[in-house]
């Protein structure tokens, strides 16, 4: 397909701390006890995406990342690990890593989503106009991913504070304008040539970017090169390319002759008319018509897709998202998972070791390996490989990564316990986050906590 | 008031669910455009007694209003009202059995809010409107059907009681050039809500540059989902009201305009939450006569039978019909034309006219009574009637109002408009978009330029009489026979006259345009910062929102005013702690501020007073505070006000660490001594200091030694008070 795909896997992210570690970059964090990159790399096979580049921030990261790629799927997929720098931004780490892209379109994925949605549709969209940028936007969830919930109760409105805001044209296949909400602060500006010139633009705030995105490869450098001051792609690159659209700096046309020869007119012409039939417009798009009525310009196209409502998309961007992704993956959308679910709905492996009168219930998994003692009760949790668990615990809503210790009569509810870590007995943890080899001390009551070495 | 009228007419409506249905429908008629963009043709007669395709504007409009089932029409006149009442008496409209039509004379108002204000003073004392009405003006030509819209207005009104008006938009896709819609009229933005078509945002665009940004407020986006942006409607001035219309003209005696205040209004208001929403016609026709633009606009549309049934050939008004031939050539069936005369597509020539030989016609409109001579051209003018043109002239894109006279070989230039009876004289060549009248152009112009016609309609036939004579006499700025004064463009409107006039655009503008666009992109591209909107943004909410430290700032040197001229004019402590007060609230600051800001300018006026040496200033601070400690001691009775002063004259002293700096000790001892300053307050402040970096603390170890002392002394009241209570 000529596609080369890009995963921005990042690195030790700080808004996850305790979740991740030196040991755990925020690409290998178990979403129902598998690395969350691996449901990425899942999704890009099933399209038939194999040719891949993840970039890992910071060399530690990168080895820890690139060990388990090696180990998990160096057979089925080519997939090369890049390592940049810390915190220079997603544009940085494409500039970063610019010498090793050299296909025509690059396809850009976010290492942390966890979705059903196909990229591949993203890319035959970003093909059939093409476009210089495509970007894939879903439905808003219903409970904002990050801290919404917290301070939902402070709202007066009750809304979840709009994501992004996006402009679309009257059929839904270019994107006009883009905005994040949350800095917006009054109003939202619209540029009044691209609406003359698109003639109606939907500004929509239940759409958020799903930080999937196809590029063209050239203009994606030009723009890298030309603008140093670019950091991010969704807030400086994506922003800038839609602005300019209808007055387009980036010379897409002439570094691309050789390549497909649409530098002429005529050459030109017959594109336009192959790029209508295939999108089954009876009209030309409005860069067309704006192109035509002023043969000194150029134009380009940012397009969308818009995913069906129906597919799941989530991003493991939060502790919070964290808790939602793996309670959603072994709850409603169990298909992404890739197990097979037991007649009650849940997986316990046939090596974990049930203790008596202790019950499993729905919505639960239970690693390979796990020991659970007597008259424990586990609800909608996981639970890794290797745990070994007391008599008398209950866990509710909660993630218990590998090789956890969890005394007799300890009590969990929505909290993570990293892996090695211990509860000593009658711990009570609730809401809390327990970072990887920490010990919580026995009898110890506790609400909303955080525990980590500093 | 406004609550009163809207409860009363919740009620009603809620009662008289039934009697609405059965309600007359009814409509008022703004036979007035309350604007000047017709003149000079209309200060001899009103726009809508204009013939456009040979049949006077409001003909279209009253008969398009008894299509569409309105019973009752309120034609409500002001400017050359009488001319209009005469025709309307002439007219059959006022014996026709379907459609009563009333007049309404109003000569004061000189505006749509006026006219509708007026309607509703009217209505108080007779009750005529009776429901939901119909609100159009007297220029428009359409053929939509009005009896679903209104049904859907009155079900939406009866769920929604806020749901006061629909207004009526058509698609009509402005040029992305020239940034007008095919009407002449400015780039119109709205915002909509898609599913239930509520009007959400209005903006009328006068400026032709496209670097600027449509805003919409944030709370739009929260509170909708999903918005859509148009720029490519039309806004037809039709729209369904329901009584509280009225009544909101009524309460805002500001609101003009129906469209730049009333609607603008209502939308922006969110207290009474009246909602506007929108209606969008697809198949049927509306349009309104705002220019000359629009009118030759409408006029082809009329030609090409866009406005069926109102159309040449059909008789709707007590119009005599004309034959409609090939090409869309309508004739009238006594027109005389001459063998050799080529009439083109698309022209209409009415009776009684003679075409000479040779003639070419070509997408025009001849009126009744016309005699042109031979080899005469013209092409896309609009000729009404009784006009005569002699041999050899040309007229392209004009227009030539009844009783001109054209003498041979003159030329009209496009955008062209000869207003009643003006003589262009032989071989004269009208230059492009010059308008033309008999009458002088009003030296003062309305400032204002919503308003119509300064001069009542009989003002104006003596001046025509007057000037017939003057004519004569003075030699005609139409060449040596003519007669007529060329107006001229009034500043800055000079741009914009190729905008509305009838003559197509001109290449070169359009190549200015396109070059202006250029600019502008590049301006912007250097405006907008990298990182986009969002930057930009936030700039202007800055300087938008009052920072409060601008604030602050403000304030202070209001306060050092007024302690200056307090200490100058010796004013009364009383009265300055009045005046400081007031400040205080206009500013909205804390008492902690005032202390703050009347010690700041006590200090300075000490600072400011002439002197050599850190002792006499020190004097001056001294006499001043002890002249003034009341005024102070008015804002520091608690200790965080006083803690407030001492930061205050630390943060002074840290500004001119040379005069003031050496002093602080021995001022912080007398504020103590004059009972300013309590101890406690100097000792907090001195526990919140001790935490400070150390290059903060500067005057703390300065004034180590008071300090030490003052909590000796504290201890030792202590101690006092311990011996005192062992005592009792």
């Amino acid at each position: 397909m000529d596609f080369q795909v890009v995963i921005l896997a990042g690195g030790f992210s700080s808004n996850l701390v305790p979740l991740v570690s030196k040991e755990v970059p925020k690409a290998l964090l178990p979403v129902a006890n598998r690395p969350v990159l691996s449901y990425v790399l899942d999704l890009l096979e099933s399209n038939n995406l194999k040719d891949l580049i993840v970039v890992v921030e910071g060399e530690d990261a990168a080895l820890k990342v690139g060990g388990w790629i090696s180990s998990a799927c160096v057979d089925r997929l080519h997939v090369e690990v890049a390592a940049v720098a810390e915190n220079i931004g997603t544009a940085g780490a494409l500039r970063a890593i610019a010498h090793h892209l050299t296909a025509k379109d690059i396809l850009i994925v976010s290492g942390d989503i966890v979705s059903d949605i196909p990229p591949g549709a993203v890319a035959a969209t970003h093909r059939r106009h093409d476009a210089v940028v495509t970007v894939m936007l879903c439905a808003q969830p219903v409970s904002g991913p990050s801290e919404s919930g917290g301070s939902s109760g402070k709202d007066k409105t009750k809304k979840p504070a709009c994501e992004d805001i996006v402009g679309l044209d009257s059929w839904k296949q270019f994107l006009l304008y883009i905005a994040k909400g949350t800095e917006i602060k009054k109003d939202t500006r619209v540029n009044k040539s691209i609406l003359c010139a698109a003639g109606k633009m939907e500004l929509r705030s239940d759409l958020m970017d799903s930080h999937i995105y196809a590029f063209k490869r050239s203009v994606l450098q030009e723009v890298l090169d030309q603008k140093p001051a670019f950091r991010s792609l969704k807030q400086d690159v994506l922003p800038y390319l839609v602005r300019t659209q209808l007055r387009s700096d980036v010379s897409s046309d002439q570094n691309n002759v050789e390549e497909n020869g649409n530098g002429k007119d005529n050459m030109q012409n017959n594109e336009v008319v192959l790029s209508q039939i295939l999108s089954n417009a009876s009209l030309p798009s409005f860069h067309q018509v704006y192109e035509s009525g002023l043969d000194s310009r150029k134009t380009h196209k940012c397009c969308v897709y818009i995913a069906d409502e129906s597919k799941i998309f989530v991003r493991l961007n939060s502790i919070q998202a964290f808790m939602d992704v793996n309670r959603d993956v072994i709850g409603d959308a169990n298909h992404l998972s890739g197990y097979s679910f037991s007649a009650h709905h849940n997986i316990v492996h046939p090596s974990a070791e049930l203790g008596s009168k202790t019950t499993v219930g729905p919505h639960c998994m239970l690693g390979e390996g796990s020991q659970v003692g007597d008259k424990c009760s586990v609800k909608r949790s996981v639970i890794g490989r290797h745990c070994r668990i007391g008599s008398n615990v209950k866990i509710v809503n909660s993630v218990v990564m590998d090789h956890a210790t969890i005394g007799d009569g300890c009590s969990i509810q929505g909290s993570v316990i990293c892996s090695n870590a211990q509860l000593q007995e009658r711990a009570t943890l609730r809401d809390c986050q327990v970072e990887a080899g920490y010990i919580v001390c026995a009898g110890g009551e506790h609400k909303g906590e955080t525990f980590a070495r500093r | 008031m406004g609550a009163q009228k809207k409860g009363g007419g919740g009620a009603r409506v809620s009662e008289d669910a039934e009697e609405q249905s059965r309600q007359r429908l009814q409509a008022i008629l703004l036979a007035d455009s309350f604007a000047t963009k017709f003149r000079p043709v209309t200060l001899e007669r009103p726009k809508v007694l204009l013939p456009i395709v040979n049949v006077p504007m409001i003909d279209y409009t009253l008969a398009w209003l008894e299509y569409a089932g309105i019973e009752e029409v309120f034609v409500f006149c002001c400017a050359h009202s009488t001319q209009i009442i005469e025709y309307l008496e002439k007219s059959e409209w006022y014996s026709h059995p379907n459609l009563v039509v009333r007049t309404i004379e109003s000569h004061k108002s000189i505006s749509a809010g006026d006219a509708l204000r007026y309607m509703y003073e009217q209505q108080t004392e007779t009750s005529q409107i009776q429901g939901d009405f119909v609100l159009v003006s007297g220029d428009t030509v359409s053929n939509m059907p009005l009896a679903d819209l209104i049904q859907e207005h009155r079900d939406r009104k009866k769920k929604d009681e806020k749901a006061i008006m629909t207004m009526v938009i058509k698609q009509s896709k402005s040029s992305s050039l020239t940034h007008q819609s095919r009407l002449g009229t400015d780039q119109l933005f709205i915002a909509v809500d898609p599913l239930t078509k509520q009007l959400l945002h209005y903006e009328e665009d006068k400026i032709d540059h496209p670097s600027g940004s449509v805003c919409l407020d944030k709370s739009l986006l929260e509170s909708n989902p999903s918005v859509l942006v148009c720029n490519d409607m039309q806004d037809c001035y039709i729209d369904i009201c329901s009584p509280e219309v009225l009544s909101l003209f009524e309460d805002n005696f500001d609101y003009q305009h129906l469209r730049r205040h009333f609607v603008k209004g209502v939308l922006v208001d969110d207290i009474m939450g009246y909602k506007i929403f929108t209606h969008e016609i697809h198949s049927s026709y509306a349009a309104r006569i705002d220019n000359f633009r629009s009118y030759d606009t409408v006029s082809k549309d009329i030609i090409q039978r866009w406005t069926y049934p109102y159309v040449p050939d059909i008789n709707f008004s007590g119009n005599r019909p004309l034959r409609l031939g090939r090409q869309g050539i309508y004739r009238a069936c006594d027109a005389v034309l001459s063998r050799s005369a080529d009439v083109g597509a698309s022209s209409v020539i009415g009776y009684g006219t003679k075409i000479g030989d040779g003639d070419k016609i070509l997408n025009s409109v001849i009126g009744n009574g016309c005699c042109i001579g031979s080899n005469v051209v013209i092409e896309g003018s609009y000729i009404w009637n009784n006009v005569t043109i002699e041999d050899g002239c040309e007229i392209r894109n004009a227009i030539v109002c009844d009783g001109v006279k054209i003498r041979a070989g003159a030329v009209l230039q496009p955008g062209v408009v000869l207003s009643f009876n003006v003589v262009v004289g032989r071989d004269f060549v009208v230059p492009a978009y010059s308008k033309v009248s008999l009458l002088q152009q009003p030296t003062t112009e309305d400032s204002d330029d919503e308003l119509e016609y300064a001069d009542s309609s009989s003002a104006t036939a003596d001046q025509l009489s007057g000037l017939n004579l003057q004519m004569e006499s003075k030699a005609s700025e139409l060449g040596p026979d003519g007669a007529g004064y060329i107006w001229e463009v009034c500043e800055g409107a000079h741009d914009e006259e190729w905008k509305h006039s009838v003559a197509p655009i001109p290449e070169d503008k359009l190549a200015e345009i396109t070059q202006a666009i250029d600019d502008d992109d590049t301006d912007d591209e250097s405006v907008v910062p990298t990182s986009g909107e969002l930057k930009s943004d936030a700039d202007s909410i800055n300087t938008d929102m009052n920072d409060p430290n601008d604030d602050y700032d403000y304030f202070e040197k209001e306060v050092e005013g007024t302690v200056l001229r307090a200490v100058e004019e010796n004013i009364k402590v009383d009265l300055v702690t009045l005046e400081i007060n007031g400040l205080r609230l206009s500013y909205n600051m804390e008492s902690a501020d005032c202390a703050g800001a009347t010690f700041y300018s006590m200090m300075k006026l000490a600072v400011d007073t002439p002197h050599n040496s850190a002792s006499e200033l020190y004097k001056n601070a001294a006499s001043i505070i002890t002249k003034w400690k009341e005024l102070l001691g008015f804002y520091v009775k608690k200790i965080d006000e006083q803690i407030e002063v001492i930061m205050k004259f630390e943060e002074m002293c840290q500004e001119s660490p040379k005069e003031l700096g050496p002093l602080f000790t021995q001022i912080l001892h007398l504020l103590y001594d004059k009972d300013v300053l309590q101890e406690d307050a100097i000792l907090r402040w001195a526990e919140e200091k001790a935490g400070a970096d150390e290059a903060d603390k500067v005057y703390l170890k300065q004034c180590d030694t008071f300090i030490q002392w003052l909590k000796e002394a504290s201890e030792e009241e202590d101690e006092d008070d311990e011996d005192e209570e062992e005592d009792d």
